[in-house]
C-alpha cells in the first residue's frame, strides 16, 4: 500500500454514557477507494464527523496529509483537500444546483464567473448537467445526493468522504451512480465511502473496514470482511457465524446420507 | 441546457442598467418636484428604504433577524452629532466616522452572539436587549445629551451638509440608497455574498464546503451596521435633533425590518418596494385617522402579520408568482 494520506489513531468520542467512537485507528493510503461498513448505530457518520472536524474527538489523534489536523474546524480542513457529503442530504434550497455547487467552488475560485462555470464542469462529470438551473429543492433523491457529490467535489479535495451516497436510490440509480463514484477515484482523489449497499461495496473497495459499537472489528478486502465471523455475528446476532456453520454442516451431511 | 458563464453576466449587467435608471429617474423626478410636502415624501420613503435594505443585508441575505437595528442607527447619529458639536468636525468627515462606529458595535455584537451560535429568536431578543441597553446608557450619560438630546446648530450651505430645500436632503438620501443598491448587487453577484447565501440556507453544508460561518456573518452584520448607521447620520443632517428615544427606540428597528419583509427578503428592489408601499400606507392612514400617535406601528404590525401569513416572499415574490402564474396561462 502506498503512503496514508489520512490516519487515525486512537481515536474515541463519547456522548454521555454512549462510546460511540472508541478507539479507532485506521490509515486511508493515498489514491484508494476504500469503504466503511458496520450495523446501523455501529458509529460511522461520527467518525466522519470526527475526522472532517465537525466532532472533536476525546482522545486519539487524527492526521491529514501529514498535518495533525485533530479537532480543527471544518472550513479549515475543507481547505486543505478534505470534503465529505451528509448522509442526510444538505442543499442550499433556496439556491438553484449552479449556485449550490459553486459554493464549493469558490473555495479555490473567488471569480463568480468562473465558479459558475467551474460548477458546470462538475454538474457534468455528476450527471447533474440537465439539472443546474433548477432550484435544489426540487430534485429528487437521487439529484440530491448527486448535489451532495458535486458541491463536496467543487472544493478540489484530495480525500472525499462520502456518507451513504447510494442511500435510498433504486437499483437503477445506484447502477447510475457506481461509475460516477469510480470515475472520480480513478481521476486521483482518494475515496473513503460509509456505505450499505453491499453491492457498490463489493464492486467499488479495495479495503473495507468494519464498526460496530464503536469499535473496529475487521478489516481486509470485501470478500475478506464479509467471510469474516465476528463481521457476520455483527450484523444478525450473537452466535449466527456458528449456527450458520452447523447449519452448512448438517446439510452437507444430510446430502451424504441421501 | 444553458451557458452559464452567458446566462450569469447579463444578470449582473441587467441590474445596474435599472440601479442607473433608478438613480436618473428619481433625481430628474427630484429635480421637477416642487412641491415641498412631494420633496417630503420622496425624502422620507428614500430614507425609509436605506434602512429596509440595510437590515436586507443581514436578514435577507444573512438570515440573522435583527429586533434591534435602531442599535447601528442611533450610535450613526450619535457619532455624526457629537463629532460636530463637541469634535467641531465637518459633517462630511463625521459621516463615515460614523458609518465606521455602527459598523464596529455591529462587529461587536456579531462576535457575541455568533460566536456563542445564536440563532434566530434568540439572535433577535440579543440585538433588541443590546438596542435597549444604549438607548439606556444614552438616556444616562451625560456626552448624549441624556434625554434632553443634542441639537445640531443650523448653518446651512453644502460645505456642512445642511442644504436648503427637502431637495438636497432628497437627493443624499438617494445616494445612499443607490450605493445600498449597488451593495446588494454585489453581494447577488460575488463570492462573498455567494458565502453568505450558503451559510444563511445550511450552515453545516457551508462549512463543508471551506466557509467560515462565523467571518461571514461578521462580514454582513458589519455591512448592515454601516448602512444604518448611514442613516442614522442623515437622519441628524436632515432634522438636526436626536434624542436616545429616536436613537435607539424600538420605531426605526420595526420601520427597517417591516420594510424589508413587506418587500422580500434577500432580493434587490424588495426593501425598496416595501418601504416605498409601506410609507404609502402610513401617509394614507395618516390622512383618515389624523394624527393618532403610533397608528402607523398599529398599520405596519397588521401588515406585516398579513404578508407573512400569506406572501412570505414579500410584494416582490407576490409579483413573481403573479408572473409565473400569467406565463402558465398563456402557454
Amino acid at each position: 500500500m502506498s503512503a496514508a494520506l489520512m490516519t487515525l489513531t486512537g481515536v474515541s468520542r463519547s456522548f454521555g454514557g454512549l462510546k460511540a467512537v472508541q478507539d479507532v485507528s485506521l490509515a486511508v493510503p493515498q489514491g484508494s477507494l476504500t469503504a466503511l461498513i458496520g450495523p446501523n448505530g455501529a458509529g460511522k457518520t461520527t467518525l466522519f464527523a470526527l475526522m472532517s472536524g465537525f466532532l472533536i474527538p476525546d482522545s486519539g489523534r487524527i492526521e491529514f496529509d501529514g498535518q495533525d489536523i485533530t479537532g480543527r474546524a471544518p472550513d479549515l480542513n475543507a481547505r486543505q483537500g478534505l470534503a465529505r457529503t451528509f448522509q442526510i442530504v444538505q442543499p442550499f434550497a433556496a439556491q438553484t444546483v449552479r449556485e449550490n455547487i459553486a459554493v464549493g467552488a469558490h473555495l479555490h475560485e473567488p471569480r463568480r464567473v468562473a465558479a459558475l462555470a467551474a460548477a458546470e464542469a462538475v454538474a457534468q462529470r455528476v450527471g447533474l448537467a440537465a439539472q443546474l438551473d433548477k432550484p435544489a429543492a426540487d430534485l429528487t433523491v437521487a439529484g440530491r445526493k448527486r448535489l451532495e457529490l458535486a458541491r463536496a467535489l467543487a472544493t478540489q479535495p484530495k480525500l472525499l468522504l462520502l456518507d451513504e451516497v447510494l442511500a435510498g436510490l433504486n437499483p437503477q440509480e445506484i447502477g447510475d451512480m457506481i461509475p460516477v463514484v469510480r470515475g472520480i477515484a480513478q481521476s486521483g482523489v482518494t475515496v473513503l465511502m460509509i456505505e450499505h449497499v453491499m453491492q457498490a461495496v463489493m464492486n467499488l473497495a479495495e479495503h473495507v473496514w468494519v464498526l460496530a459499537q464503536g469499535q473496529l472489528i475487521a478489516q481486509g478486502s470485501p470478500a475478506e470482511v464479509t467471510s469474516d465471523a465476528a463481521v457476520i455475528e455483527a450484523y444478525l446476532g450473537h452466535g449466527t457465524a456458528a449456527k450458520l456453520r452447523r447449519q452448512a454442516a448438517a446439510a452437507a451431511a444430510a446430502g451424504d446420507v441421501a | 441546457m444553458t451557458d452559464g458563464t452567458r446566462t450569469r453576466m447579463p444578470a449582473l449587467h441587467k441590474e445596474l442598467l435599472r440601479i442607473a435608471i433608478f438613480a436618473v429617474g428619481v433625481a430628474l423626478l427630484l429635480n421637477v418636484l416642487d412641491s415641498g410636502v412631494a420633496l417630503n415624501f420622496v425624502m422620507m420613503a428614500l430614507y425609509a428604504a436605506l434602512l429596509a435594505q440595510a437590515w436586507n443585508i443581514l436578514g435577507g441575505y444573512g438570515g440573522q433577524f435583527s429586533f434591534g437595528h435602531a442599535l447601528f442607527f442611533g450610535t450613526g447619529a450619535y457619532v455624526q452629532a457629537i463629532a460636530q458639536i463637541d469634535g467641531g468636525l465637518n459633517p462630511w468627515l463625521a459621516m463615515p466616522l460614523g458609518v465606521l462606529a455602527s459598523a464596529g458595535v455591529g462587529v461587536f455584537v456579531g462576535a457575541l452572539s455568533f460566536r456563542y451560535g445564536l440563532k434566530g429568536s434568540y439572535f433577535a431578543l440579543v440585538t433588541l436587549a443590546f438596542a435597549e441597553v444604549f438607548r439606556i446608557v444614552a438616556l444616562s450619560v451625560p456626552f448624549t445629551g441624556a434625554g434632553v438630546g443634542l441639537m445640531v446648530p443650523l448653518r446651512e450651505g453644502f460645505g456642512n451638509m445642511q442644504f436648503g430645500s427637502r431637495r438636497g436632503f432628497a437627493l443624499m438620501v438617494l445616494g445612499l440608497v443607490v450605493l445600498a443598491l449597488l451593495v446588494t448587487c454585489w453581494l447577488r453577484h460575488s463570492r462573498f455574498g455567494a458565502y453568505l447565501q450558503a451559510v444563511r440556507d445550511n450552515e453545516d453544508a457551508a462549512r463543508a464546503a471551506g466557509v467560515n460561518p462565523f467571518r461571514i456573518k461578521l462580514g454582513a452584520i458589519a455591512l448592515s451596521g454601516g448602512f444604518m448607521g448611514a442613516g442614522g447620520a442623515f437622519y441628524v443632517q436632515a432634522f438636526q435633533y436626536i434624542d436616545p428615544g429616536i436613537a435607539y427606540g424600538a420605531h426605526t428597528s420595526v420601520e427597517a425590518l417591516v420594510g424589508a419583509i413587506v418587500g422580500g427578503m434577500g432580493t434587490l428592489w424588495g426593501p425598496l418596494i416595501g418601504a416605498l408601499a409601506l410609507h404609502v400606507l402610513a401617509d394614507l392612514t395618516r390622512n383618515l385617522f389624523g394624527q393618532l400617535p403610533g397608528i402607523n406601528m398599529v398599520i405596519y404590525g397588521v401588515v406585516l402579520v398579513l404578508m407573512i401569513l400569506f406572501a412570505p416572499r414579500g410584494l416582490g415574490g407576490l409579483g413573481r408568482s403573479v408572473r409565473e402564474l400569467w406565463k402558465g396561462r398563456t402557454k
